[in-house]
């Protein structure tokens, strides 16, 4: 059962003197439970994708549908509202808020979602178990070390129990040490939680621990294969 | 949760919000104790001109105050005063007798109004006995003497045991003349009135006019408390209320007698409220700036923030609820150095006496205490607060405009 599907998704950006066709026809399926990495050189539309997904964007042509709900057609605050619930997101970097510490960041998302501090308290301690940070709930994101931050990052994502998480480069900015910690913790929370993750990457180690492989170029998809 | 994340920005960049407040805790110290100065000053003067001249109430016959004529006098003032000072809060009250006179030495003359008054009594009411420069005060019994203000002194070109010459209409209408001895010569803060007022033994001017016995011209009554004016007035009135309706008396307050004090002191004090107005939108470019800054800063975070979820009511009231913590911070710091400046100065004082021959022209104090009330505090500490709403209101929508996909991007 496919829980995003991208129908013949364009993204022009034309106020430039030569049109971008950053995204230039894209139909794809993701299905629940996917370790799906996309891939491909440096401007071949890949952060502009994971945007459009995530309704931080609109298409300039085509649909983005989200278990049934087309997101291209929601209005501005319905669309900030259906990120909240439904998607997680890592970025490459400035992904938590500096002046709250670990456990803070990761309840912030889930005191949005009005959830009661009790539920969210035991999710916090879990979801740092997860990562593995449990000691480390109450330093700010600047006593931690970029992998940490990262980590905590993937935790506050599925805070708030979404249904796929979506991470632009995540390890852009990651020794391989740390990489591999990640994506150690990531595959994880797929195999145990069933967590739903579509990241960009141009690390080869990365894409060799994915279970899919997108590979984009000039907008288009050019190879899409399971390897898993 | 939002007022605690907003509390935290604020503290982000330290030496950047410690400038903002201090900024705005000087800014408001400049504004509030130039306020406490101007009020300390004109409360000074009020105060001066109701001790040394007029008093806080004072009766006449109606028609004497269209242009002073010596005839429209108050019947029995005696009875008069003695029911007004059984009023709870009147200090004392005197009867005076007044008339236009030309007063001339040698050299030179002048017109002013000479005051006829019983010195015991009028020592109650007013301190000009206190601001005796040369010689003392109206001795009772002692007769044909004179009490004048060094201003008048210096132009007649007289000093304390001169002798000279007062002129004056008597109750007929026909011109009278009489010599006096100087006995005291004063000086207040008003020049003006220095200039314009001599004092002599109420009976010496009785003879010298003609003024009938059992009457008076004006009666002053001096209060314990300045506030009570208005309420003791209308007492006044009501005691009075008969000779009143017969146009044979009128009950007035120091602000009716002398309008322009009070036009003046709330002119003053409107001033201040307009230049500390001034200084609050001028800080509020400063706050608007800063926060903008901020917010330029800011903009992966904000990204980040609005593609997690975060709705665009609460960034807009946390980088509001940013803005107003920062300017009521540097408010209250403000109108604590103020109030602790503004205290401090009330006790000590400030000497202007380098400019205070000006002042003293104006009819202001060489010496000034500056002064505010507690409610001034309040209205300027709520015009912070408006003050801060709007300038939080540019840098939250600037925050809103942002595009959580071209924000994140930017992390490149
Ligand atoms: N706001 C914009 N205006 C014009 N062109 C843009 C804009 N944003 C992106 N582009 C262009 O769109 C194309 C795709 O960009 P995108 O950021 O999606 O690439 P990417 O695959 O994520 O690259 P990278 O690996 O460097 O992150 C690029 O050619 C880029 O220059
Ligand atoms: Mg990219």
């Amino acid at each position: 059962m496919s829980i995003i599907t991208t129908n013949n998704l364009h993204k022009i950006y034309d106020e430039t003197i030569v049109p971008v066709y950053a995204v230039n026809g894209i139909s794809l399926e993701f299905d629940k439970g996917e370790f799906t990495a996309i891939i491909g050189p440096s401007g071949c539309g890949k952060t502009t994708l994971l945007n459009l997904i995530g309704g931080l964007d609109q298409p300039t042509k085509g649909e983005v549908i989200i278990d049934g709900t087309n997101i291209t057609q929601l209005k501005q605050t319905e669309i900030i509202d259906f990120r909240l619930k439904n998607i997680g997101f890592v970025f490459q970097a400035y992904n938590l808020i500096p002046v709250l510490t670990a456990k803070e960041n990761i309840e912030f998302i889930m005191q949005l979602q009005g959830i009661p501090k009790k539920d969210r308290d035991k999710r916090v301690i879990d979801l740092l178990e997860a990562v593995g940070l449990k000691d480390r709930m109450n330093n700010r994101p600047s006593e931690l070390s970029g992998g940490q931050q990262q980590r905590v990052a993937v935790a506050r994502a599925l805070a708030s129990k979404p249904k796929f998480v979506l991470a632009d480069e995540p390890t852009a900015n990651l020794d391989s040490k740390s990489t591999n910690n990640l994506l150690d913790i990531m595959l994880k929370l797929n195999e145990v939680e069933g967590t739903t993750f579509i990241f960009s990457t141009h690390d080869s180690r990365v894409m060799q621990r994915a279970h899919r492989l997108i590979s984009l170029e000039d907008g288009k998809v050019q190879q899409d294969q399971k390897i898993k | 949760m939002l007022l605690s994340i907003a509390w935290k920005n604020v503290w982000r960049n330290k030496l950047r919000s410690l400038i903002v407040i201090l900024s705005i805790s000087l800014g408001l110290l400049g504004g509030l104790f130039y306020l406490a100065f101007a009020n300390g000053m004109v409360q000074h003067q009020i105060d001066a001109t109701i001790k040394t001249q007029i008093s806080n109430i004072q009766l006449h016959n109606p028609k004497y105050r269209l242009n002073n004529e010596v005839k429209y006098t108050i019947d029995s003032p005696d009875s008069i005063i003695k029911k007004i000072e059984e009023i709870n809060g009147v200090r004392a009250a005197t009867s005076r007798i007044k008339s236009t006179a030309m007063v001339s030495s040698a050299i030179t003359g002048a017109g002013i109004t000479i005051n006829g008054i019983n010195p015991v009594k009028e020592k109650n009411v007013t301190t000009l006995y206190k601001k005796i420069v040369y010689g003392t005060y109206l001795i009772p019994g002692k007769k044909y003497q004179i009490f004048i203000g060094q201003k008048l002194a210096d132009k007649l070109n007289v000093k304390v045991k001169s002798k000279i010459v007062i002129a004056a209409l008597d109750m007929s209408g026909n011109i009278t003349y009489g010599a006096f001895k100087i006995v005291g010569i004063f000086k207040t803060e008003s020049t003006n009135f220095d200039l314009s007022n001599v004092f002599v033994l109420k009976n010496d001017l009785r003879k010298l006019i003609g003024f009938p016995s059992e009457q008076t011209t004006e009666i002053a009554v001096l209060l314990n408390n300045n506030d009570q004016t208005d309420l003791i007035a209308n007492k006044i009135k009501k005691i009075f209320n008969r000779a009143i309706s017969e146009k044979k008396l009128d009950v007035e307050t120091w602000v009716e007698i002398q309008p322009a004090l009070k036009l003046i002191n709330e002119m003053f004090i409107e001033y201040s409220m307009i230049f500390l107005i001034i200084i609050l939108v001028a800080l509020s470019f400063g706050i608007v700036n800063t926060m903008l800054m901020v917010i330029m800063e800011r903009v992966r975070e904000l990204g980040m923030l609005m593609a997690i979820g975060m709705s665009k009511l609460k960034i807009f009231l946390m980088i509001m609820l940013e803005t107003i913590f920062l300017s009521i911070t540097g408010g209250a710091a403000g109108l604590f150095l103020s109030w602790v400046a503004i205290t401090v100065t009330h006790k000590t004082g400030i000497d202007l006496s380098a400019v205070s021959e000006g002042l003293n022209a104006l009819g202001y104090s060489s010496f000034v205490h500056p002064m505010l009330g507690f409610t001034y505090y309040i209205l300027i500490g709520s015009l912070v607060i408006v003050t801060a709403i709007m300038a939080s209101i540019l840098p939250a929508r600037k925050a809103l405009k942002l595009n959580p996909a071209e924000a994140v991007r930017q992390n490149v």
